[in-house]
């Protein structure tokens, strides 16, 4: 038997190649056409791929022509840049996929819930059999291993995620935090909503323009206030996030100092996302006022990738000892399976002698 | 003997800081279960060499410098022991660890485990008083620690360099809140040292009275300060290392009089 991968990633193809694979392909149909025994097919925004296992060797043609059976494009034309991964190293494939370190975004979570969503379409299909069943169980667990023993993970990487991250730390719990969105950009709202999303549950929304503001209010849940009134709302608010298209800074020390007199000694959380900003940057030295503009959050985000690519190393460890131990499972159960009936298994394929 | 269980108990808080050193060295800080074993193991280490001291003098073990020394180290692991877990302030052990090993290291060290010539006899009242007032050292420690956990946090907010440990301190907001508990106890339980002194039976030295009312002065002001909200929480976290470094020196003081000066 014969365990491979062929796929387009983000490391290979640009989107307007993987769209074109990315079409309404299904595990069983490549089951059906390519004459594999098993066959799982998972694509996200950034790869494309097919995990199969066969009793005869599948070209990479073969699978390809599944892929895009249904547009006009011919794969044979253009030679589209597939990469194929056989036995062993489809298995460190694998778990580097699920584990985040092939991900554009290294450490990213989503991969492991699109690949199990994959795996339980291929499974429901009847696509899967014992040996995917195995490989894929022990990719999940791989990596939450990787996560929970390395910080690939940690730190936030987008500006939404940075935020709420910050705010964390400073608050603990969002849940008894009052925010206030002064403009109401995209940028804003996608803060606003990944606060939401943590537990936020008095939100304003302030606008040069009210009726963009109930709209925003009504979109995230939150309840519009006059612009008149910002000022105002920042004695009661810990956290305010900026995004007018004022020319001149909307806050200064000055009149924050006026505001946090009322405040007693909260602290103030600012998010300033407009660009020019709307927050004095010395608005950063008072006391409990923790400012962040555009470029401190990009700087943030910059450094948690930084601290993630640190613990690829630690990571690739974890995948390589898990890589090894599962072929060497699989040989066993091959010996095993050869001992009682003589018929070729997977761990005939993934005998390192044999690559 | 109890020597070497105390030499022990410091190797095992000596584990936990280095390898908090070589975690942060490495860029990458991750709280386990190491700090909080290799703590805990320093902790039984320390109090059978209390104990065995103890049996050893027939009172509480409290009669030099020395003996001051790894009483108030064991009143930091024990409260740290307690508050670590209840306030999920884990990586409080990263930081509890130096300074347990400081005071040990000095005491093991420094020529000041000097044995009384004659054996001292016991005092319920004075032992008492002696303990927990060593016991709410231990919780202004904790304070402090948790005063320099707030700065470091404060710090790499403020100045937007967040080191791997960030990921692991406790929000600024929890910081505080331990960092106002801890007071109010170490408060509570020096205001009960104080008075049970004068139920001692003995007269105390006038130097000794005056130090220890310095010190339940600062930190009364420290928390009616807060209370009025006149101090913000930055200040509040920087006077609990302020206070502790002081109470730490009167302690020193009272202890070198009391030497000098032993109570019958």
């Amino acid at each position: 038997m014969n365990l491979f991968c062929i796929g387009l990633s983000h490391h290979t193809a640009n989107v307007a190649t993987r769209e074109q694979f990315a079409g309404d392909a299904t595990a069983e149909s490549i089951v059906r056409e390519a004459g594999c025994a098993e066959a799982l097919f998972l694509t996200t925004c950034n790869r494309v791929e097919v995990y199969a296992v066969s009793n005869k060797r599948v070209s990479t043609d073969e699978i390809a022509h599944c892929l895009t059976r249904k547009i006009d494009n011919d794969p044979h034309d253009y030679a589209p840049p597939f990469y194929r991964y056989e036995a062993e190293k489809c298995v460190q494939h694998l778990f580097r996929v699920a584990s985040g370190l092939d991900s554009m975004v290294v450490g990213e979570s989503e991969i492991l819930g699109q690949a199990k969503k994959a795996y339980e379409l291929a499974r429901k299909s009847g696509a899967t059999g014992p040996y995917l069943h195995r490989l894929f169980q022990r990719a999940f667990r791989v990596a939450k291993q990787v996560r929970t023993h390395t910080e690939i993970a940690r730190g936030a990487v987008s500006v939404g995620s940075v935020a709420v991250d910050l705010a964390q730390r400073i608050f603990g719990k969002l849940s008894d935090c009052k925010v206030l969105v002064l403009g109401a950009g995209e940028t804003s709202e996608r803060t606003a909503r990944a606060l939401i999303s943590r537990g936020v549950s008095d939100l304003r929304v302030s606008n040069r323009s009210i009726d963009r503001a109930c709209e925003l209010a009504q979109a995230v849940g939150g309840r519009a206030v006059p612009f008149d009134e910002w000022a105002v709302q920042c004695q009661e608010i810990d956290i305010l996030i900026t995004s007018t298209a004022s020319e001149t800074p909307l806050l200064t020390p000055d009149k924050l100092a006026l505001m946090l007199r009322e405040r007693l000694d909260r602290p103030l959380f600012i998010i300033d996302i407009a660009v020019p900003r709307d927050v004095d940057p010395c608005v950063n030295e008072m006391e409990g006022v923790y400012l962040y503009d555009i470029d401190s959050i990009r700087s943030v985000a910059e450094q948690s990738l930084t601290l993630r690519r640190q613990q690829v190393a630690a990571a690739e460890a974890i995948i390589a000892e898990h890589v090894t131990d599962f072929v060497d499972a699989i040989s066993r159960g091959s010996n095993r399976a050869r001992q009682t009936a003589e018929h070729p298994s997977l761990g005939d394929s993934l005998r390192p002698s044999e690559l | 003997m109890d020597r070497y269980l105390l030499i022990v108990s410091t190797i095992c808080f000596l584990a936990a800081v280095v390898r908090t050193g070589l975690a942060l060295r490495s860029g990458v800080f991750r709280p386990g279960k190491f700090s909080f074993f290799t703590i805990g193991l320093g902790f039984i280490f320390q109090t059978a060499f209390l104990s065995i001291r103890g049996h050893a003098l027939g009172r509480c073990p409290l009669t030099n410098l020395f003996e001051v020394f790894i009483f108030l180290a064991w009143s930091v692991a024990a409260i740290y022991m307690l508050v670590g877990p209840v306030y999920r302030l884990s990586l409080m052990g990263a930081f509890t660890a130096p300074l347990v090993v400081a005071l040990q290291g000095f005491a093991l060290i420094a020529p000041i485990d000097i044995r009384h010539p004659v054996k001292l006899p016991a005092n319920a009242w004075l032992e008492f008083h002696a303990s927990i007032s060593l016991v709410a050292y231990g919780a202004f420690a904790l304070a402090c620690i948790a005063g320099v956990m707030y700065l470091v946090q404060e710090r790499q907010l403020k100045t937007h360099q967040l080191h791997s440990i960030f990921y692991h301190l406790p929000p600024l907001t929890d910081l505080f809140a331990a960092i106002t508990r801890l007071l109010w106890w170490g408060f509570a339980l020096y205001t009960l040292g104080i008075l049970t002194g004068f139920f001692t039976g003995h007269p105390l030295p006038r130097i000794q009275v005056v130090a220890a009312i310095g010190v339940w002065l600062l930190y009364a002001a420290i928390l009616q300060g807060r209370h009025l909200r006149w101090l913000a929480p930055k200040r509040v976290a920087a006077l609990c290392i302020i206070g502790f470094s002081a109470a730490v020196t009167l302690l020193w003081g009272i202890t070198f009089t009391a030497e000098m000066h032993p109570l019958p």
